[in-house]
């Protein structure tokens, strides 16, 4: 690991300044992926700003009667919180499909979303990833892709984003808040959050160097049935190689996002109307150009199979 | 600055020309962290980039908890955080200031063994043992969360408290690996230990 500087400032508008001064530093929270990467030297940040001290951790009802969570709320504290249990069941059934205890323990709803979109070539510095080393190639393209996207890639990357957590934000239309070094807040709808890699896989999300996440906010609940399916190589701690998040009303109308498909979340909002018709006309609207490696096409079926699997699941 | 900056303890090492490395610079920066470790304070320099887990077991000599993956896969590391499992191997000791942390030689001693290393002597929860310790400090906190009633992927209806069963445990296990295959006696070790523990609670 490379060496670095620390800092643990004790409020969000000191963290975002502190990050606007060193262009290589970095926020650290649970830092169970960037810790990871750091080992391998994948990330070598000069410097780490450690948010732990921000507070930034209630999860609070809001006005329009959705939840506001706190940047560093414990993937296990969200995932227990009773509202989150009775009101949102896909995002708390997506955090318990990911990671282990430990790891929840440690991961924060901020970091969550933060972890790299990656792929064992990103984790390889032996091999091009332009992910990793801008313009040095992309090894997965002609590698072993099996785990990886089958859809929004490019040229450059078809690494996939492995969160759990974030499907399920994505089906609940979440929104992200931060707070820039200038005092500027935004608030990004997670639609817009993640990336498409493009010809600049080395950004996973929209967020400028010194932008610090302070909250998720969900709002109001949607209702239905609620339902997150999914499909890995082991029972448990196993990045998904396909998921689904889905949330159906009694009409059979509903929300449908998947996981592991692609360097973001991957829901198309036109293909929800195709749900009634149930899983193959939706999931061939929603990967409709969907361009799969021969190693990895089987993931298209997959999707399909597992919406399936969903709907049944949540019409039962 | 709060924390760690070029802390006076840097003049005492020898070899190092500066306290704060430029870009492209790898000379260690360290900070004084202070921890209760199983009941005791402790106050040690580290370098930054000390884990956990390695300023457990390198600079305070308890040796009990073990390193495996180094990367957060194998739970061998596996020490208890504010009353929390962590990966100790996943986190940097200085982001732990005050903290108080249990490692195995803090849940029981040879001579006074904790009631879930009796029960895996009891069912043979191990062979090889390398796992053992991260095996214990992960099966004693999460007993403890199916009885705060957290939740967990196996878990069938999320509105209820969750059951203790080996479906549960199984789970929540997952993140602890043992190369020997010891998983059926961790699991009657664990439900033995839990079953004890009821009873006398009740």
């Amino acid at each position: 690991m490379k060496s670095f500087t620390y800092e643990r400032p004790g409020t969000p508008a000191e963290a975002a300044a502190a990050m606007a001064q060193r262009p290589d530093a970095k926020f650290i929270a649970g830092g169970t992926n960037l810790l990871d990467l750091m080992k391998l030297q994948v990330e070598a940040p000069s410097h780490l700003v450690d948010v732990n001290g921000l507070g930034l951790d209630a999860i609070e009802e809001t006005p329009e009667g959705g939840l506001r969570i706190g940047a560093l709320v414990r993937n296990t504290d969200l995932a227990a919180d009773d509202r989150v249990r009775r009101d949102y069941g896909v995002l708390a059934r997506a955090l318990l499909a990911g990671a282990t205890g430990q790891l929840r323990n440690q991961a924060t709803t901020a970091g969550n979303l933060l972890q790299r979109t990656r792929c064992p070539y990103f984790y390889d510095t032996a091999q091009a990833c332009n992910k990793r080393q801008p313009g040095s190639g992309c090894s997965a393209l002609d590698g072993v892709s099996r785990q990886l996207a089958v859809i929004g890639g490019s040229d450059a990357c078809i690494a996939t984003n492995p969160s759990d957590m974030a499907v399920a934000m994505r089906v609940l239309d979440a929104t992200v808040e931060t707070v820039d070094a200038g005092g500027t807040g935004r608030t990004i709808p997670i639609a817009a959050f993640h990336r498409l890699p493009g010809d600049e896989p080395e950004r996973d999300t929209v967020l400028k160097h010194d932008e610090l996440i302070t909250a998720v906010t969900l709002p109001k609940p949607l209702g239905g049935v609620q339902v997150y399916r999914k499909v890995r190589d082991r029972a448990s701690y196993a990045f998904a190689l396909v998921s689904v998040a889905v949330v159906i009303q009694p009409d059979g109308t509903g929300r449908v996002a998947f996981g592991g498909l692609a360097h973001k979340p991957w829901r198309v909002e036109a293909a929800e109307g195709e749900l009634p018709r149930g899983p193959k006309a939706t999931a061939s609207a929603a990967l409709a150009g969907a361009a799969p490696t021969p190693d990895n096409a089987f993931k298209l079926t997959l999707a399909e199979r597992t919406l399936g699997a969903a709907l049944k699941q949540a019409r039962a | 600055m709060a924390g760690a900056s070029a802390p006076a303890s840097l003049a005492a090492l020898p070899g190092i020309a500066r306290a704060v490395p430029g870009p492209g610079d790898d000379a260690p920066v360290t900070a004084r962290v202070a921890l209760t470790v199983n009941g005791v304070r402790r106050e040690i320099d580290l370098d930054l980039r000390t884990s956990l887990l390695d300023a457990m077991r390198e600079h305070l000599h308890l040796t009990g908890s073990k390193k495996g993956c180094d990367h957060g896969q194998c739970g061998a590391c596996t020490m208890i955080v504010n009353g929390r499992r962590i990966n100790g191997c996943l986190t940097l000791a200085v982001m732990h200031q005050g903290a108080e942390i249990t490692t195995i030689e803090g849940l029981g001693q040879p001579d006074a063994l904790h009631p879930l290393q009796a029960a895996f002597v009891t069912h043979d929860g191990y062979q090889c043992g390398y796992c053992t310790p991260g095996q214990i400090c992960s099966g004693v906190a999460v007993l403890e969360e199916i009885r705060a009633g957290i939740p967990s992927h196996a878990t069938g209806d999320l509105t209820r408290p969750p059951e203790l069963s080996e479906a549960e445990i199984r789970e929540r296990m997952s993140g602890n690996l043992c190369r020997c295959g010891a998983y059926s006696n961790i699991v009657e070790a664990m439900t033995d230990y839990a079953e004890q523990a009821s009873g006398s609670r009740a």
